[in-house]
């Protein structure tokens, strides 16, 4: 048995011929009187990625995602999803999404919820299957506002997933959640995407977005300023580290390697900041008798920093991996 | 490595839903919904059914005629119109409760129209406005006071239950001007006021003559005349119709440019 093709099943689509891609973001601007939330962005998300939307609070991402999801049009530019206008994509029930808080009525039971939600898609999955695989077949008829608040985070994911949408978008999911829910929640997640769904979420918490995405799109003050696997974007900020044992070696000739910025020499150590570790790693090896390489990156964090800091000599983050 | 496994969606399979998403699952839980709200049945149905049972059965009323029926009826009409409008603004109100609760924002990611939504809320409103009507009215049936032609009945049921339609585009309206969770509190109070100067609790020939000159202008005012008109045989005014006619266009209209608003908003 083949795997099918990703792409063919792009042709029929409401496109026509052109390949539609999950997300397409053209020149997009917002303004909100005299606020500009979003500066211009072009971004384009291929189906079945895993896409992580990472930046402080007025970054832009939540405005981002209200235009992906058709919740707002942009002031200027293009979005389409799946080929279509965002509010096609909505209606035809292939883009749904997770919000951070509230879009439930505590007056109804976790089953009313989920029925009144699946009656109002022309598609949708088994009701209770869709319960079960949330964690939520034991309380479908607890009322709402008696579920805590893990079980109503599992309950707005459960209406997400009745539609069998072919974009998941998710807005600070798991703020709140402690680490075992979080990490509950990202396992849920994954099985998920495994059949092949594009996932988009925004967070601010840098070792989700490092875990979980396959890239990573860092956004600050309503621009993307790096877009990558998050292994990209830790070098793009702060490029590798080669560490050598090297007898005898000198900080001049050493910085002269190609791909080397800068080098620095402590005893038999030398640490090489390069920003393509690769040419310079095999330097070392074919032309020099260093040994014990050891190439790193800095941590996520630090690129984060450097890349979204608003230069005032105010870090952006609070504690370590967090970031507001 | 896993072989990935890529689920294979048709995109030109999938349609949007007929009628905007409106259908019966939904109006039967959004009726579920109000009808398990103890609050809610005590005000839009025991209340009613208290004031007429209370002011509406005394034997000088059962004896004493009002056009084709006695007084007890006429004021058992008020009754049932009082619960029903009490029940048709709730319904529209909620609108209030679920935009503070970020539902109207879930439902903007679901394929429901804002119109089909609307029109869920009237539905609703309008169960609600029935099963009001018809306590009134059942129960006015089992004491046996009122009385009036059989056709009368039904001609007076119906004519105050369509007219708290009014009444839904009332809650609607306000619904979406105030956004609290108390809503229904300030308008039950203003339905009160309402009440007396539709003359709904006291006969307005009872009020000096400038109260009366204003209570011609109040919302409740031309809407309990016509549904009274059956029984009193009077004929209808123009100036009733008027303020019925003018109120609805308030109302609705208010609904409408708050409603387009905050669809554009969201």
């Amino acid at each position: 048995m083949t795997a099918p093709n990703v792409d063919s099943r792009r042709q029929s689509g409401p496109a026509g011929d052109a390949q539609a891609l999950a997300v397409d973001l053209r020149g997009v601007h917002k303004r909100f009187g005299s606020v500009e939330a979003v500066k211009g962005m072009d971004l384009t998300i291929a189906s079945g990625e895993i896409v992580a939307f990472l930046g402080p609070n007025g970054a832009g991402k939540t405005s981002t995602i209200d235009m992906i999801l058709g919740l707002s049009r942009p002031t200027e530019g293009e979005v389409s999803v799946l080929g279509m206008q965002p509010r096609q994509a909505i209606a035809r029930g292939l883009v749904s999404a997770v919000m951070q808080t509230g879009g439930l009525l505590k007056d109804l039971t976790v089953a009313e919820t989920a029925r009144y939600t699946a009656s109002l898609f022309n598609h949708s999955r088994p009701v209770e299957e869709v319960l079960d695989r949330a964690g939520l077949g034991g309380i479908t008829e607890r009322k709402v506002g008696k579920c805590s608040g893990g079980e109503q985070q599992r309950l707005r994911f459960a209406m997400a997933l009745l539609s069998d949408p072919e974009l998941l978008v998710l807005d600070e999911p798991t703020t709140g959640m402690d680490v075992e829910g979080r990490r509950s929640f990202w396992a849920a997640i994954r099985h998920d995407s495994a059949e092949g769904r594009t996932v988009v979420f925004a967070t601010h918490y840098l070792e989700e977005a490092d875990a979980y995405a396959d890239r990573i799109v860092l956004m600050r003050r309503g621009q993307i300023v790096a877009d990558g696997t998050s292994s990209q974007i830790k070098a793009l900020a702060a490029g590798r580290t080669v560490r050598a044992t090297l007898a005898g070696a000198d900080e001049a000739s050493l910085s002269r390697i190609a791909g080397a910025d800068s080098a620095e020499v402590r005893g038999a150590t030398v640490l090489i900041h390069a920003s393509d570790s690769d040419v310079v790693a095999r330097h070392l090896l074919n032309h020099t008798s260093a040994r014990d390489l050891e190439i790193t990156t800095r941590a996520l964090e630090d690129a984060f920093v450097a890349l979204t800091g608003d230069g005032d000599g105010t870090p952006a983050h609070t504690n370590a991996g967090e970031l507001r | 490595m896993s072989t990935p496994h890529v689920d294979v969606v048709d995109l030109s399979a999938r349609r949007a839903p007929g009628m905007g998403g409106f259908n019966l699952t939904v109006l039967g839980l959004e009726v579920r919904r109000l009808l398990r709200n103890r609050r809610t049945v005590l005000f839009t149905m025991v209340l009613p059914v208290m004031f007429f049972l209370l002011f509406g059965l005394n034997s000088q009323y059962v004896d004493q005629s009002a056009g084709h029926g006695n007084v007890s009826a006429a004021i058992m009409i008020s009754m049932a119109l009082y619960g029903a409008v009490l029940a048709t603004t709730n319904g529209g109100a909620m609108v209030s409760i679920e935009r503070a609760a970020g539902w109207s924002r879930q439902l903007r990611l679901t394929p429901l129209s804002p119109v089909a939504y609307i029109a869920i809320k009237m539905l609703t409103a309008m169960v609600l406005g029935l099963a009001s009507v018809l306590a009134v009215y059942v129960v006015g049936l089992l004491v046996g006071r009122p009385t009036m032609p059989t056709y009368l009945w039904v001609v007076t049921g119906l004519s105050v239950w369509i007219g708290s339609l009014l009444f839904a585009a009332f809650g609607l309206c306000m619904g979406y001007l105030l956004p609290t969770e108390n809503v229904m509190q300030i308008l039950s109070f203003a339905l009160v006021l309402f009440a007396f100067g539709g003359g709904l609790f006291i006969p307005l020939d009872q009020f000096p003559h400038l109260l009366q000159t204003m209570a011609g202008f109040t919302p409740l005012y031309g809407l309990n005349q016509l549904v009274h008109a059956p029984l009193m045989a009077t004929g209808a005014s123009l100036w009733w119709v008027v303020n019925v006619l003018v109120w609805l266009a308030l109302f609705a209209g208010g609904a409408v440019w708050r409603f387009r608003s905050d669809t554009e908003r969201v």
